[in-house]
């Protein structure tokens, strides 16, 4: 037991052995080592392992001097001119087409609520925060309810006499994108509201006191003092996006809405022993959102930074 | 000043546009839940049935075997993550924030990685790992378990840690100064004034545990380890009777009921012992995903 000795060199500031503070951290960094760390390894570990030829199910090769790198040549062999190369490329225009309409929509709607809303303010945070709650399946399950041949969609196009719909289910792409900025856009919403709730009044006013107009104030001032929520906004949603397999299964299940994902969730759960490939996969996948990690990261590291004093 | 008479109609008109079809889809799914009858697009008159109706009328969430057991799964799933998450991560947040030496940056990066990982990278590499290292854990309740604490401690560090940098280590220092021992400073200050964000880390982790869905699929082992989530997926396309329709309105509660709790504990409590910032959530909506 320390006494109180806040001054001798094995103490810190409040006193504590020097030893204390990495005891306390060390239940979580051993967990994370080892189920986090050690499983992200295992990815390159199978996608580079050998196959076992009696029960041809992957065998993990965890020195990488021994890495055999023909899985995962094949899988780059067909993401560059055979089918995968196609699953990826609409993975990427699903993702940009969807995150660009999360942008045209959440931003007036962001904007209306912190800027704007006045004394019901706190009735539209409610409102625009009430999905974070609802689970995201069950989000998605409510439109496969709507859009089932005798749905609710169905049902009211009818009353204008239209009856001659498609089978919204069987593979359309504008219904999987639409599932997408239905699904993800809250989380959009979310820190493009954070952002614009920070900008301080006095600024605008002072734009407005030197003679700039409703709109010079909002793309001279306003947008540019955004930008960083707007960013942290795509980022938090492209990156589910990419490895999203659920939507498209749901919304429309045929091969002609498939994305990177779901190659990785057929080949990971759907079939056994095709574990190799699942992996060497799910490393495309970060290659191809290595990019949005990193600034991720780095932005989180430097909130928690500067909220130190 | 700028004219506040000026309503801005066009955003009203987006926003409520938003709200509508934001909600609503939600709202019909909820509404065709209390259906007396087996449709879920043509209304029949209220009733229960299909949340507590017996088995000979109705396959209700409380008697059909598989919507029960996913129930169950999802709570037991969630307070199982909630005792263990919540201890480790309040730990690891009170050490990375004071630990100075070599080894803390690396650790902090550490528990910043899950973070950013896309769930479905965290859940094929739990999967592998179960499948081939860490065979003696069996892929059902025990893996998921392990893969909920995983996602769930960086959470709970970036909850904790906002609220230890806005109380600072004067009180301590004080306690100390008038006498106590730094563990009864750490015990009799500290501890009191993280309450807030410790009730709130374990309302949290309760929320993201019971309503994840990624890692519980790849994690599943036999059918009783089927959790609510991935009972919606599996039977979303199948033409399901309104129990489905129940089964999400109970987790809807369910979460709504967590969320409230963390809420009020970081209100309320932050209030008594000041200092409490609205940032928390903020934090958490960035990242629940």
């Amino acid at each position: 037991m320390p006494t109180n000795l806040a001054s001798g060199a094995d103490y810190d500031t409040v006193g504590q052995k020097r030893w204390v503070w990495p005891g306390f951290a060390l239940p979580g960094v051993v967990w994370l080592s080892l189920l986090f760390l050690v499983p992200f390894y295992a990815i390159f570990a199978i996608a580079m392992g050998r196959i076992d030829p009696l029960l041809s199910r992957p065998v993990p090769e965890w020195n990488p001097f021994y890495w055999d790198a023909t899985v995962f040549a094949r899988v780059l062999a067909d993401l560059f001119g055979g089918q995968l190369g196609t699953v990826a490329l609409r993975t990427v225009a699903y993702v940009f087409v969807a995150s660009a309409l999360c942008l045209l929509i959440g931003y007036p709607v962001a904007y209306f609520v912190s800027r704007k809303a006045g004394r019901w303010r706190w009735l539209w945070l409610m409102l625009i925060l009430a999905p974070f709650w609802i689970n995201y399946l069950m989000r998605m399950m409510s439109w496969v309810n709507l859009l089932s041949p005798d749905g609710q969609v169905n049902q009211f196009l009818s009353i204008f006499g239209v009856t001659a719909v498609p089978d919204w289910l069987a593979g359309h792409h504008f219904v999987v994108i639409l599932g997408l900025v239905y699904g993800y856009i809250p989380f959009f919403i979310l820190p493009l509201f954070a952002a614009l709730d920070r900008i301080d009044d006095a600024t605008l006013e002072a734009a407005r006191d030197l003679g700039a107009s409703n709109s010079q104030t909002f793309w001279r001032v306003t947008w540019p003092l955004s930008r960083n929520g707007v960013l942290g906004g795509l980022v938090i949603i492209m990156l589910p996006m990419f490895g999203d397999y659920y939507t498209p299964n749901l919304l429309s299940g045929s091969p002609r809405t498939r994305m990177i994902g779901n190659t990785i969730d057929q080949f990971i759960n759907q079939t056994t022993s095709q574990g190799a490939v699942g992996a060497a996969l799910t490393i495309v996948l970060m290659i191809f959102v290595a990019g949005l990690m990193l600034y991720y990261l780095f932005s989180i590291n430097r909130a928690t930074a500067e909220s130190r004093r | 000043m700028r004219n506040q008479w000026n309503k801005p109609r066009a955003l009203v008109l987006v926003t409520g546009l938003y709200v509508l079809w934001s909600l609503i889809p939600v709202a019909i799914a909820v509404q065709f839940s209390f259906n007396d009858g087996r449709s879920r697009s043509t209304w029949q008159g209220f009733s229960t049935q299909w949340y507590v109706g017996e088995p000979a009328d109705a396959a209700s969430v409380l008697y059909d075997p598989s919507l029960r057991s996913a129930l169950s799964q999802s709570l037991i799933l969630a307070i199982l993550t909630m005792l263990v998450a919540t201890p480790v991560g309040v730990a690891l947040a009170v050490g990375l924030a004071r630990w100075k030496g070599r080894g803390a940056k690396p650790s902090n990066f550490l528990m910043l990685f899950p973070l950013v990982t896309p769930e479905i990278v965290m859940g094929v590499a739990l999967f592998l790992v179960f499948d081939n290292l860490y065979d003696f854990v069996p892929f059902g309740t025990w893996a998921q378990f392990l893969g909920h604490v995983t996602f769930s401690i960086s959470f709970v560090v970036i909850i904790v840690r906002g609220r230890l940098f806005a109380i600072g280590r004067d009180y301590e220092e004080a306690a100390m100064d008038l006498g106590a021992s730094p563990w009864e400073a750490m015990r009799r200050v500290l501890l009191p004034l993280l309450a807030p964000a410790l009730l709130a880390s374990f309302a949290i982790v309760f929320a993201l545990s019971i309503d994840d869905f990624v890692i519980s699929q790849f994690l599943v082992g036999s059918a009783e380890s089927v959790t609510i989530p991935v009972r919606l997926y599996s039977g979303a396309r199948l033409a399901p009777p309104p129990s489905l329709n129940a089964l999400a309105t109970v987790l809807m509660v369910i979460t709504i009921g967590a969320i409230v709790v963390a809420g009020l504990a970081y209100k309320y409590l932050g209030k008594r012992f000041g200092g409490g910032d609205d940032s928390a959530l903020e934090t958490v909506g960035r990242f629940e995903i």
